[in-house]
């Protein structure tokens, strides 16, 4: 790692292309964002900063904080799902014969190659009241004869409502979650399972008292990388979730665009990011204690 | 007589393509320190493996402690096994590691305690039980391995090449250690290893495998000193293997003609014909420079190709007629001074009975 120091001319060359394209991408935005947020309106187009502290006292109003605390907490029960079916994936690709590995991996990864809004729709597709599921639903209600004894089949409403949001969510994110644990299960070395069970330990107790702590590392990236851009999410609880399952993504599109007040968007945006920042901060420290903690 | 601890009977594992353990059946008796020993891939792991559990779907039986371990998971066997990776887990501190064993079949905290204390003492651990496998050495984390194992109070210990890690000087100290814990605790242990000397120091009794099968069992001097094939005379330790042919068996031994040495009797005690090997130590031939005194050794005269200075000894390559080889042991002492120079004629002897017959 000393080596730059001796050849800077090389360094500076190969590091320029990515500092300029961060700067102009991104810090430089991000810092207009910043600051727009201290900001004011004074007409329809034009905006002052002017350091007030308005939109983010704002953002605290009752209304907002509910619908920042239901952002939390569908995203906390999305990527608890994610994860609860991500890792039996994970290793179960894992575990599988080398040479089907790559063709499950491609299988998890396939829906990437499909745009988003397409995908979504698809949703919306299958869960409809007059959707693929609720015909599946109705044949089987019939198959049993349910229509005579019980009446006609109801189509369930699974469409428009938190529920629906977090399935969207869960199947939107899910090859993120799969990735990381695969990338941890497959680096395991198995005779950690082999000695736990060699001690006497159950498969279950391997799991829990094994398996899942050495996998840490892959859950905690999993998470991270599922949960923070669920938490900003717009397109999903706005295609499946209507009205009543908004999210604060949604309120922020709203500022930038109908209700066409940039400073108050702006404050929303960077009050999710201080939520990112420090959820971070807390891995972070949690993450050092671990490592160098004796008999913590 | 007293009845074995381990018996394998007719155990066989297949993997696609290659028998890994074939036909296998011995007797392993309590408190014996026994070795498997071979060259990679020969099945001693995959059979240790077996024995702890681990490796399924073979056939035959492996009976422990007189109950046979078909359809007993690994958890529930009364053996225990040191991985050659040592897997110690690395999240848990030593103290915490030797506990999960008993932790884990509900073994109360109060009789957890001491008996963790008890192993870590015996692998001199006692004062290290707080500190975390990465901030251990190679031995010390396989010291936490063997106490991890040992606390469960096993019927039987498995230890999986569990010095191949560890650099020379500690390899040798930890192999007097393991024999010297075994005769403390008194238990039957099985080491996997392809390292002769290591069989040879520390086993009471080694057991020779070769692609899937044992080829000898018996205790180190006997498998060093009698071996019954080329693959086990050779494996064990160096030895000449000279190229012959019988050409009569009398009451006074076996005439052979070999390669590079004409017409020789060797004392025999078995059958022999046709093609065979001649086998002789190294350390068992001596070099001189006249002829030898006693008319009844077997010599041959040859020149000194190349002499490896070990300190101690030297190991001395011996080119003769009919292109044999020769390897010699030579002890550095004074006898040995000014004779062993490259290229120096000299005859290499040694007495017919310390010649073995090996039937191809």
């Amino acid at each position: 790692m000393e080596s730059w120091k001796q050849n800077k001319a090389v360094f500076w060359v190969t590091a320029l292309p990515g500092v300029v394209w961060l700067l102009l991408f991104f810090l430089i935005p991000l810092a207009l964002i910043w600051g727009m947020s201290f900001g004011e309106k004074t007409s329809i187009v034009d905006i002052e900063i002017t350091g007030t502290l308005a939109n983010y006292l704002r953002s605290f109003e009752a209304v907002y904080v509910k619908i920042i605390w239901k952002s939390i907490w569908i995203s906390v029960i999305s990527t608890a799902v994610c994860l609860a079916i991500a890792y039996p994936i994970a290793f179960g690709i894992c575990f599988s014969p080398a040479r089907w590995r790559p063709l499950l991996l491609l299988l998890v990864i396939l829906p990437f190659w499909i745009n988003l809004l397409i995908r979504t729709y698809a949703l919306i597709a299958v869960f409809r009241t007059r959707g693929t599921l609720n015909f599946t639903l109705e044949w089987l209600w019939d198959l049993a004869f349910l229509d005579k004894l019980v009446g006609p089949y109801q189509p369930l409403e699974l469409l428009y409502n938190n529920g629906a949001v977090i399935v969207g969510m869960v199947y939107v994110f899910m090859p993120f979650m799969v990735l990381p644990l695969y990338a941890t299960i497959e680096r395991l070395d198995r005779s950690y399972l082999e000695a736990s069970l060699d001690l006497g330990a159950s498969q279950w107790r391997t799991f829990f008292s094994v398996t899942v702590p050495l996998t840490m590392p892959g859950i905690v990236s999993g998470i991270i990388l599922v949960f923070i851009p669920m938490l900003g999410m717009f397109l999903v609880p706005d295609l499946l979730g209507g009205t009543n399952a908004i999210m604060i993504g949604n309120v922020i599109t709203d500022q930038f665009k109908a209700a066409n007040d940039w400073p108050f968007g702006a404050a929303l945006s960077f009050l999710l990011m201080y939520v990112t920042f420090a959820a971070l901060a807390v891995r972070a420290f949690i993450g050092s204690r671990m490592k160098g903690g004796v008999g913590v | 007589m007293t009845k074995p601890i381990i018996s394998i009977r007719n155990v066989t594992k297949r993997y696609p393509g290659v028998v890994a353990v074939d036909n296998v059946s011995f007797d392993i008796m309590p408190n014996e320190f026994f070795a498997l020993l071979g060259p990679s891939g020969c099945g001693k792991t995959t059979l240790l493996r077996m024995i702890a559990g681990l490796e399924t779907s073979g056939t035959g039986d492996i009976i422990v402690d007189d109950q046979n371990m078909e359809g007993v998971p690994a958890n529930q066997r009364p053996v225990n096994m040191v991985f050659q990776s040592y897997a110690v887990f690395p999240h848990m501190t030593v103290r915490d590691n030797v506990a999960y064993g008993l932790k884990v079949t509900g073994v109360a905290a109060a009789e957890r305690a001491p008996r963790v204390e008890e192993a870590l003492e015996m692998v001199q651990l006692g004062s290290m039980a707080d500190r975390k496998p990465d901030q251990l050495s190679g031995g010390q984390r396989q010291r936490v391995a063997l106490a991890r194992a040992l606390v469960k109070r096993p019927k039987v210990l498995l230890l999986d090449e569990p010095l191949s890690a560890l650099d020379a000087k500690l390899r040798e100290h930890m192999q007097l250690e393991l024999a010297r814990l075994q005769q403390v605790i008194g238990i039957t242990f099985i080491i996997v290893t392809h390292d002769q000397d290591e069989a040879l120091s520390m086993a009471d009794r080694i057991a020779v495998m070769e692609k899937g099968g044992v080829r000898q069992i018996a205790g180190p001097e006997e498998l060093y000193e009698k071996p019954h094939s080329r693959f086990v005379a050779d494996f064990i330790g160096k030895i000449n293997l000279i190229d012959a042919t019988v050409s009569g068996v009398s009451k006074s031994g076996v005439t052979c003609k070999a390669k590079g040495l004409g017409e020789v009797i060797v004392p025999h005690d078995g059958e022999a014909s046709g093609n065979v090997s001649l086998a002789v130590r190294p350390e068992k031939l001596v070099l001189s420079a006249e002829p030898p005194a006693s008319g009844s050794d077997i010599s041959a005269r040859g020149v000194i190709r190349d002499v490896a200075y070990y300190g101690d000894v030297s190991n001395v390559f011996v080119t003769c007629s009919d292109g044999l080889e020769l390897a010699v042991n030579v002890q550095n002492d004074r006898a040995a001074a000014g004779l062993l120079e490259n290229g120096r004629e000299v005859y290499a002897s040694w007495h017919p009975s310390d010649t073995l017959i090996l039937q191809e």
